[in-house]
């Protein structure tokens, strides 16, 4: 069977084990629908967060773009493992513990104003919807590639997917089917990758490859990252694991990326609610730590796919006749992903560090894609990696939609417009707001603003920059007040997308001169963060104290101990 | 925790980004010891952060009395409930 074959066998199945679990775990309360009714063991709230964390930016493009980066690629790689240490110490025990919903519900709670909860609710859906259209911009990739259809129709099917399951589950069809997911998405990963380790350096395990010795091809006997180094040097590009050479990013701007990252990370609401769906604070708990450990497999592997790569990528394609080039150069060409400009006419395919004689430009987006093509793996393990590209875009954006459906219903309508809604309305209208907001991630995905990582880099600035002070300060800081919170909100969140949108809308071709402290727009979280906290403690201490009421509960989540929720 | 978070931060920031290029010096097998911490061992040692807080809890909680309850068992708010 050929690649188009097994892909559609492949997905096809996924996509029926999905649907088939959406129909068995189908809802029909309002706790079922928004947190799963809190019965879901740590270690498959774990798997879930894996899956809902791991996006279609983590397993599509990460590791093509630290192919490109070399050790720069590990903003990436901290940032988004990093943060789960914040949560899990600093956020997620506490807020499970508080029970509720939503995150803007907790906000709202604590700082003791519908104000609060609003400008949350709205920070919430604005991350989420920038976030979702990355993922389903990957579905439109994949599809487009492997089953060769038109990306609008690869965009449709999969919005049919997540429509059904998303609509009809609830957070529980999400919760089992991003269980389902983690488990293809990770089997899709680690193949290939064991494969290629396996081949090239004569180790099974990739984490252990990446630091070895290369048995095959023209640089046998080297070490892989001593042959990359050596390559670059050779095509005039900076070392691959050097750190602050050639044109790669500074090191305030590297600090303030993975800051960013990882706050973000911590801040985000669609991983927070995650915790809500576990029975009290110690499984949150273990859960993150799960989480992490599930994480930690796909992103310790992504590094030395990277490596590897790029190797195989240089060393298949430079300096050969491009009449023989392989057929997977061809294919990815006719997407228009690979382009090749013969500008000296010598029929070779030259690259290289200096624009003026480069001859390829490869997107970013497909070296995990067309990696398993590059290693000449067998067919089955190329669709076996478009079923898991699919099922991490598709397991990030149900988590999505679930964020902006909770948020449109139980913090919209039903606190601020219509406070004794009943139960079965309610449902309905998490319902609908989960139908619009699968339609609208679909337009967006057709239509995509930018490319797949980053778009996201943004939404992680953004919640950066809005939640996770206000929640670790609402947890800690027993006088933050709600002016404190909703002025550092409104500040972090506008100064950060005001310099994101001059700096890549207004004024894109500025340099690290004309940044704040050399801070590039994906870092500039860091500093919205910092404002933001400096804003909310400084209102604060200028308002009176928060309730009494107030403050017991905050000293009461802290407490060790039962839950709050009735 | 404060232990547990200056472990993240140390080796997060100092020794896998603001120190990288003094490590870099040091090998690790193939690998240069900077580049490792950056793109290996910072992930490591985060998962060990994490199992570390989580049993360092399970153990304040008992000593309080206030078992948090089996996270595997059902307590009573994992009912389906209706605010």
């Amino acid at each position: 069977m050929n690649i188009q074959g097994w892909t559609y066998l492949l997905v096809g199945i996924t996509f029926s084990v999905y649907i088939g679990i959406a129909i068995w775990s189908r809802v029909g309360t309002t706790s079922g629908f928004y947190v799963a009714g809190r019965g879901i063991p740590p270690l498959a709230n774990g798997m879930a967060t894996a899956a809902d964390w791991m996006s279609a930016a983590s397993f599509i493009s990460m590791a093509g773009l630290i192919s490109f980066m070399g050790y720069t690629g590990t903003i990436y790689l901290m940032g988004w493992t990093g943060g789960y240490v914040l949560l899990a110490l600093l956020l997620a025990p506490y807020l499970r513990k508080y029970g509720r919903y939503t995150i803007p519900e907790f906000v709202g709670d604590r700082y003791y104003s519908q104000t609060a909860r609003v400008i949350a609710v709205f920070c919430a859906i604005f991350v989420s919807f920038t976030y979702v259209a990355g993922q389903m911009r990957g579905v439109g990739v994949v599809f487009s590639r492997f089953l060769e259809v038109d990306v609008t129709i690869g965009v449709i099917i999969g919005v049919g997917i997540v429509f059904f399951y998303a609509v009809i589950g609830g957070m529980r069809g999400i919760t089992y089917t991003q269980v389902a997911q983690f488990c293809v998405l990770i089997v899709a990963y680690l193949i290939p990758a064991v494969a290629i380790s396996w081949k090239m350096t004569g180790w099974a395990i990739p984490q252990i490859g990446f630091g070895a010795t290369l048995i095959e091809g023209q640089y046998a006997g080297m070490a892989l990252l001593e042959t990359l180094d050596a390559i670059h040097r050779d095509l005039g590009l900076p070392e691959y694991t050097g750190a602050w050479v050639g044109g790669k990013k500074s090191m305030v701007d590297v600090l303030a990326i993975t800051m960013a990252l990882m706050v973000g990370t911590a801040g985000l609401p669609h991983v927070l609610i995650r915790f809500y769906t576990v029975p009290n604070a110690r499984a949150a708990r273990w859960s993150a730590m799960w989480a992490l450990i599930f994480i930690g497999l796909l992103y310790t592997t992504a590094p030395a796919v990277s490596a590897f790569a790029r190797v195989n990528m240089i060393e298949t394609l430079n300096e050969q006749p491009y009449t023989s080039a392989p057929e997977w150069f061809k294919s990815w060409e006719g997407t228009g992903l690979i382009v090749f400009k013969d500008r000296n006419g010598d029929g070779l395919i030259q690259y290289s560090g200096n624009a003026g004689k480069n001859e390829l430009t490869v997107d970013r987006d497909i070296m995990v894609l067309a990696n398993p093509e590059i290693a000449k793996l067998p067919a089955w393990v190329v669709a076996l990696v478009a079923a898991g590209g699919l099922a991490a875009a598709l397991s990030t954006a149900a988590g999505l939609l679930l964020v902006i459906s909770a948020s449109v219903s139980h913090d919209l309508l039903k606190s601020v417009m219509w406070k004794d809604m009943p139960q079965n309305v309610e449902l309905r209208m998490a319902r609908i707001a989960a139908a619009f907001a699968v339609i609208v991630a679909g337009i967006l995905g057709i239509y995509p603003p930018g490319f797949v990582a980053q778009v996201v880099a943004f939404a992680f600035g953004l919640a950066a920059a809005s939640f996770f002070p206000i929640l670790l300060l609402g947890i800690f800081d027993k006088r933050t007040t709600k002016e404190g919170a909703i002025s550092g909100m409104l500040l972090g969140i506008g100064f950060t997308a005001a310099y994101i949108i001059w700096f890549r809308f207004v004024d894109p071709t500025a340099t690290a001169d004309q940044w704040l402290f050399g801070i590039s727009p994906e870092g500039i979280g860091t500093i919205g963060m910092v404002l933001n906290f400096i804003v909310a403690i400084t209102v604060s201490r200028f308002t009176s104290p928060p309730p009494i009421d107030v403050q017991s509960m905050i000293e009461d989540i802290r407490a060790p101990g039962g839950n709050r929720d009735t | 925790m404060v232990v547990l978070l200056s472990i993240w931060f140390v080796v997060s920031y100092l020794l896998g980004i603001v120190f990288v290029e003094p490590l870099n010096q040091f090998h690790l097998g193939g690998f240069p010891l900077g580049f490792w911490f950056a793109q290996q061992g910072s992930i490591f040692v985060f998962i060990a952060l994490t199992l570390v807080y989580a049993l360092a809890m399970d153990r304040i909680d008992r000593r309080h009395g206030v078992d948090g309850g089996p996270p595997l068992g059902r307590s009573k708010d994992s009912s389906e409930t209706v605010e």
